[in-house]
């Protein structure tokens, strides 16, 4: 065993009598510290908890008032009529929602992906300093001043102008191409980083068998990063699907199950905020198709991106 | 004569093949399309710019700014109110996320354990809270913070914390990205020089992460100024004649002030939300610009 | 037997004796290593290391890539703490005293036992303020300029640095930084410096600058270093521990451990293992 002996140089035993007690003032203090950042981590659970909890009240109380097949099941909702006249089908604003939202995406899949593809393996440098910046731009935009071009330039000038179409004031066409161009960047963006991971070697090998540019971009490199822009795609969708102002202001506030794109359609969210004013009374039936709709939707987003994440995080695994 | 071209001549061919043509027509309308798609993007910018500027720029005054919007005359409203009302709930809103999200980001990357259930699900549940549509977050204030458990009524404060937590996800993403790129070797250095954690986290790994931070947290709150929906639902007030006077004051903002004026039949009103667009835009320009100024010129390279 | 193996009272002078490897009187000794096992989980990283660490000394643990040898030296100033799945079975006694005992305080640890690493990695602050960073946080009393000065003097950069103290240590080269580091070290007044291949990263001169600072260092300090330099050992150390790797599971897993542990001339000219002398004159690794 050593012990303590006494030499006088620096750096010997002698300098130190007992070693490395633990001082309990500075560990408590690491913990209060560790602890009160595990708190604030623990808000954001709070924050899911809180949106599932006040969503599932209202919704069960809803069905307490309408039956579920008449609600899952039910084509007509019109919940602002009385009497007989009253309907709580929500087919109409989920078809409204996802025809919408195919609409969006006729536009922004072709779009995006052409554009994410272009990006991330054809654009020279100087054209991307250019066109990132633009997208980001167009990211950036607030929703409603697309929904404000939707309204009062993309119907009146557009369709009804330049293409002469007969549309209604508040329309699907527009409403849904408008949809899609806010989600261009989003797809572009998740299918550029995609593309942009795999490997060099890739492209190399497919140069060297005699391949061109485009053939290894499409043939080689996009196959490889199809897990990554079919997440795109999802999130594309799931990003439409949960868009409120745009279909609010342009697409119009009547429940539309037909496939007439020059009519009016109402989606979730936009029926949400149209009925929701603030002054509504808490524990009335509108107060309550709030939160069943808003539900179903919440639904339907939390499935689309549980696959979205799976697959981003497979394409990065594989890489990474 | 080389035996690669007599082979050559006796197939007919040149001795390096062209490409078939039809793999280059393919190509070329390819090529074509993929411009196509980027001259889509910008034509939607530029038309969008081009007709809010066409609309607004004429409404656009000393007066629009400092007027209060009017339900009757579009000529004497302004938005005052909406440039307060967006002021205040920013301030409120970046008090409450940029702890928040702070703190939250160190506990995930410096703290947990990243073999525990629960930590990972606190990772997963991130992530999907990031990509709930904004309107179910107006539920959210709606049940929660405005009526319910918590009653703060349609006030600032209520709106604060929506928002605030709608954009709070996009932070801690933020946040954890700019702590991950301090480098290992520089928490190692300083815990072999017999730093706690904690004395690491604050003197290296936040002023080495800050500038990260900072850009982060602004671009989150310029898309909380622009999010209209969560305030349409939890009950914004539309056309006030006056501004915000505490946290517990009724409030509007830019957003819902141009939503209430695209639907007005009047299209005098309908210019005047083109203004407040532009005015919006050009807060959200400077906003912009002040992130990139801060990354370009604070953010560490290792 | 290739280990060091342990008596109880008797001290048995350094020689070519019966047994292998130097066994020191017990005051030279400052770190008692026995029976040392790391595991990263279900993997066993390194297997039953014995050794005796002496005071003011260079000790060197020479061995191919892979054998552990940085995951036994991380022992030492309990670095290993900071990985969560790694577990430390066995006993090392600093001065007599218990290192992972259960009231010690690792952060105490590492103010007494220094520690550089491979890459240079000098902090984004000026020159002062990385030399005053590990005093300042362990609250070491005294005038911070003296304090400063004195590191930097006694890691042999003081003169060429004395006049730019508020430069940025990112601005320096990579032999510089590295002797930043080791002065950053000497702040905190250590009695033991850890070098894990300190000068892998660095060019031939900047090598020859540090290994002079270590035997300097060797009259005040303790200085154990891991190198792939046999060459750099054979030079400046007294004692080397020569680390094997032993395949398990048909290669699937590596398990290090030490074969031969003695005074640096005897393991470079006669070792007693053949392992030792296939490693040392080059026949592998």
């Amino acid at each position: 065993m050593a012990d303590i002996s006494t030499t006088a140089s620096p750096g010997a035993i002698g300098r130190r009598t007992s070693l490395v007690r633990r001082p309990s003032g500075r560990s408590r203090f690491e913990a209060v510290i560790k602890a009160l950042l595990f708190g604030a981590a623990t808000v954001s659970i709070a924050t899911t908890l809180a949106i599932v909890f006040s969503l599932l009240q209202e919704t069960i109380a809803f069905f307490g008032d309408v039956p579920v097949g008449d609600y899952l099941f039910g084509t007509k909702w019109t919940p602002q009529f009385a009497g007989d006249q009253q309907s709580f089908g929500v087919l109409p604003l989920i078809w409204g929602t996802l025809y919408l939202t195919g609409i969006g995406l006729v536009v922004a899949i072709p779009v995006g992906v052409l554009s994410g593809i272009y990006l991330s393996e054809f654009a020279p440098r100087r054209v991307r300093k250019v066109v990132k910046p633009l997208l980001e731009l167009l990211a950036g935009v607030p929703t409603i001043v697309f929904g404000y071009f939707a309204l009062t330039f993309f119907t009146p000038e557009v369709l009804r102008g330049a293409l002469g179409l007969d549309v209604n004031q508040f329309n699907a066409l527009a409403a849904g191409i408008i949809l899609g161009v806010l989600v261009v960047p989003t797809i572009a963006t998740l299918v550029e980083d995609s593309m942009s991971a795999v490997p060099q070697s890739l492209r190399e090998g497919a140069a060297g068998l005699g391949a061109n540019k485009v053939q290894t971009a499409i043939r080689v490199v996009f196959p490889a990063a199809l897990s990554g822009v079919v997440a795109a795609l999802v999130l594309g969708a799931s990003r439409a699907i949960g868009e409120t102002v745009i279909i609010l202001i342009a697409g119009g506030q009547t429940a539309n199950l037909s496939i007439n794109p020059t009519e009016s359609y109402q989606s979730m969210a936009a029926f949400i905020a149209a009925t929701s004013r603030g002054d509504i009374p808490t524990g009335s039936i509108e107060y309550e198709t709030i939160f069943v709709v808003g539900m179903t939707l919440f639904v339907f987003t939390l499935l689309l991106n549980s696959v979205s994440i799976r697959l981003v995080r497979r394409y990065r695994q594989v890489y990474e | 004569m080389t035996g690669a071209q007599i082979a050559a001549r006796a197939a007919g061919n040149a001795v390096i093949p062209r490409a078939a043509g039809g793999h280059r027509a393919f190509a070329a309308l390819f090529r074509a399309l993929m411009y196509g798609a980027i001259g889509v993007s910008a034509l939607a910018l530029v038309t969008l710019l081009y007709d809010v500027a066409r609309d607004g720029l004429p409404k656009l005054s000393v007066d629009f700014l400092t007027s209060f919007p009017s339900r009757i005359l579009p000529q004497t409203s302004g938005i005052q109110s909406a440039i307060y009302g967006t002021l205040w709930l920013m301030v409120v809103t970046a008090a409450i996320v940029v702890p928040l999200g702070i703190a939250t980001a160190l506990y995930l990357e410096e703290y947990a354990d990243r073999r525990k259930w629960w930590n990972r699900f606190v990772e997963v549940n991130i992530q999907n809270l990031a990509a709930v549509p904004s309107v179910v977050y107006g539920i959210l204030g709606l049940a929660f913070i405005v009526r319910g458990p918590l009653s703060l009524g349609r006030t600032v404060l209520a709106g604060g914390i929506t928002l605030a937590l709608l954009v709070l996800p996009v932070v801690i993403i933020v946040a954890r990205e700019a702590i991950r790129a301090v480098p290992p070797s520089i928490r190692e250095a300083s815990l072999a020089l017999g730093a706690t954690q904690w004395q690491t986290i604050w003197k290296q790994v936040l002023p080495g992460s800050i500038a990260g931070i900072a850009t982060g947290v602004i671009l989150a709150l310029s898309r909380a100024i622009g999010e209209t929906a969560p305030l349409l639902v939890i009950g914004a007030a539309v056309n006030p004649r006056f501004n915000p006077d505490g946290l517990g004051s009724a409030f509007t903002a830019l957003p819902i002030q141009i939503f209430a004026w695209t639907q007005d039949p009047n299209r005098d009103f309908v210019d005047l939300a083109a203004a407040a667009i532009l005015v919006m835009m050009v807060v959200l320009l400077l906003m912009n610009s002040v992130a990139i100024f801060l990354r370009n010129r604070y953010e560490q390279k290792w | 037997m290739t280990e060091q193996r342990r008596e109880a009272a008797s001290a048995v002078e350094p020689a070519p004796a019966p047994a292998p490897g130097a066994r020191p009187a017990p005051r030279d000794v400052i770190f008692d290593v026995d029976g040392i096992n790391v595991h990263y989980g279900p993997h066993r990283a390194i297997r039953d290391v014995t050794l005796d660490v002496h005071l003011n000394e260079i000790t060197a643990l020479i061995g191919p890539s892979g054998c552990g040898k940085s995951t036994f030296i991380r022992c030492l100033n309990r670095m290993n703490d900071l990985i969560p799945s790694a577990r430390v079975d066995g006993r090392v006694l600093y001065h007599g005293e218990d290192l992972y005992g259960a009231e010690i305080d690792p952060v105490q640890v590492r103010k007494r036992i220094g520690m550089v690493f491979q890459k240079p990695n000098p902090f984004p602050k000026s020159i002062y303020d990385n030399i005053a960073f590990g005093p300042r946080v362990i609250g070491m009393k005294g005038d911070t300029d003296e304090i400063v000065e004195s590191a930097l003097r006694r890691g042999a950069l003081w003169d060429e640095v004395k006049d730019r103290l508020d430069a940025n240590a990112f601005g320096m080269s990579g032999g510089q930084q590295q002797r930043l580091c080791i002065a950053r070290a000497l702040a905190t007044d250590p009695d033991v410096l850890l070098m894990d291949e300190p000068c892998s990263a660095l060019d031939p001169i900047s090598t020859g600058r540090i290994e002079d600072l270590m035997i300097e260092l060797k009259q005040d300090y303790s200085i154990v270093i891991v190198t792939h330099n046999m060459q750099q050992a054979a030079r400046v150390s007294g004692m080397t521990a020569f680390f094997t790797v032993e395949l398990h599971d048909e290669g699937r897993s590596r398990t290090g451990a030490v074969v031969e542990y003695g005074e640096t001339d005897k393991i470079f000219t006669n070792p007693d293992d053949k392992r030792t002398e296939d490693y040392v004159t080059g026949k592998f690794g």
